[in-house]
């Protein structure tokens, strides 16, 4: 039992905090920028003009049709061929995992958001246009802070999804909780004890998102936009 | 009020919604403190020609002055400057939902017209003082009865200064005991020299405010006058018959006519061309 304990204390946390932290470097950032494309993204998808919605049509297929290991080799392994002019661009592992997270998360937000700004009464639309507000300022003022509530249960769904895929980015050599697990297993052939303890950080993780999320919700809470009881 | 000043004019207002003409060769003019009631049966285009009127439909042809100005929707910043001046009442309110009764009225005035917060949240206030809710503003679109809600939508209009109201079909969507109130305000607004276009089926109730009666049928206006002159014991009117079909649809079968009759001798003293409220 000692000897557990020793192994726990002296090698798998130490060494797994400080994954835990370049997770988290990972994760904040593509959950908030992934959340701002996706709003973007879903409103043009309802409210642009036809050649700019076929455009985000096309990046959500893309991204939502291809594998996400596949997107993070892109960006990882095959962008720095890629040579326009002279123009090359090489991403640390860090930036290619928050780039292909932000991508890949932003294309599921938007369909969230797309869904909860189609559910908004034309009504209100037409009153917004009445009161002479141009289209931007409707969406802006009056669809959008209706429909962010509407889809806060389905974007912070995607947002614990990120959470876990965020391990992905251990394949394309960034240390963070996966891939400090992996190396701790690897050397010292203790597979169980480290994965699980690897699990555990997770569902931390998602325990803490899943409160914060809640805590927003409520405060978001309006009367008329409760989804629980109805 | 010596010579009319028309506020809202329109000529020539052709209307096509999918392939149906909804509005056909539609012209009136409204002069400034006066009400004139749309009236007819539903899918006469009442509504259509409410909502062309601040081109939330854009006509299809047809001719709109605003104040003595020729209006053409050339560009999204005039429309917008157009609807501001043109105020829009609907069936079934239309509130933000996520707002509170002062943050519905607020808005518009802080995002459309740019005033300060504090101004907007003053001005606000007074409109909602003005139609009966100053105890109400904090609540919810979700939290206020059908009446209260159409009164905040009322106040909503108002605050942006509008040179004519348009109401299209107010109480429609209310609880029988809840119209009273909102008919409370309209009469107001009509004694305080408030220029409106109203679609109702309140004949009665519009007969003792209005300037003129505008039948509708098919996309056509096909009868206009004063209520006192379209329903006036005996009269043959259009008017008159839809009035009676629906006092009878509503149970006063036998009395439709003596009740149309009724509301139009209560109009024998109301001076013409006035806004009095008998």
């Amino acid at each position: 039992m000692n000897d557990y304990w020793h192994f726990f204390l002296n090698d798998v946390f130490p060494a797994l905090n400080q994954g835990l932290w370049i997770s988290i470097a990972v994760i904040v950032p593509s959950a908030l920028l992934g959340l701002a494309l996706g709003v973007l993204v879903g409103s043009l998808r309802v409210y642009a003009p036809a050649p700019v919605r076929l455009l985000n049509e096309v990046y959500v297929s893309l991204f939502r049709g291809t594998p996400l290991v596949v997107q993070l080799f892109f960006w990882y392994f095959a962008l720095p061929h890629l040579q326009i002019g002279d123009l090359r661009i090489v991403l640390s592992p860090m930036s290619a995992a928050i780039l292909g997270f932000t991508l890949c998360s932003g294309a599921y937000h938007s369909e969230y958001i797309r869904g909860a700004l189609l559910s908004i009464r034309h009504g209100q639309i037409k009153a917004a246009q009445a009161l002479g507000m141009s289209k931007t300022q409707t969406v802006l003022w009056v669809v959008l802070p209706q429909a962010m509530r509407r889809a806060l249960p389905g974007c912070g769904n995607e947002i614990i999804y990120l959470i876990k895929y965020s391990s992905l980015a251990s394949i394309i050599t960034l240390n963070e909780l996966t891939g400090i697990g992996r190396t701790i297993a690897k050397q010292t052939w203790r597979n169980i004890e480290v994965f699980v303890a690897l699990g555990l950080y997770y569902l931390l993780l998602v325990t803490l998102a899943t409160l914060l999320l809640q805590y927003i919700e409520r405060r978001l809470a309006l009367p008329g936009f409760s989804h629980a009881r109805r | 009020m010596t010579t009319p000043q028309p506020i809202l004019r329109v000529e020539g207002i052709h209307k096509t919604l999918g392939d149906q003409l909804v509005l056909n060769d539609v012209s009136l003019t409204v002069n400034r403190g006066e009400v004139k009631i749309l009236i007819g049966p539903s899918g006469s285009g009442k509504s259509t020609l409410l909502q062309c009127l601040n081109f939330l439909h854009h006509p299809d042809q047809g001719r709109i002055w605003l104040d003595g100005r020729e209006f053409k929707a050339t560009s999204r910043r005039e429309l917008c400057a157009f609807r501001q001046q043109v105020g829009m009442i609907f069936q079934d309110f239309n509130l933000f939902d996520h707002l509170t009764a002062l943050g519905n009225v607020q808005i518009a005035l802080i995002k459309v017209k740019g005033m300060a917060k504090a101004k907007a949240t003053h001005r606000a206030k007074e409109e909602l003082a003005r139609v009966g809710l100053a105890d109400k503003m904090d609540l919810y679109p979700a939290q206020l009865s059908g009446g209260q809600k159409q009164r905040v939508s009322m106040a909503r209009a108002l605050a942006m200064d509008p040179k004519v109201l348009l109401l299209d079909e107010p109480t429609s969507a209310l609880d029988p005991e809840l119209i009273g109130e909102v008919l409370a305000v309209i009469r107001f607004l009509a004694s305080a020299g408030m220029t409106m276009i109203m679609a109702t089926h309140q004949i009665a109730f519009s007969a003792t405010m209005a300037h003129e009666f505008l039948f509708m049928e098919k996309g056509r206006i096909v009868e206009r006058g004063s209520p006192v002159h379209l329903l006036a014991p005996g009269a043959t009117s259009r008017t008159m018959a839809f009035c009676a079909k629906i006092n009878e649809l509503s149970g006063d079968l036998g009395m439709a006519e003596r009740r149309c009759a009724s509301s139009s001798s209560a109009l024998a003293d109301k001076p013409q061309g006035g806004h009095g409220t008998t």
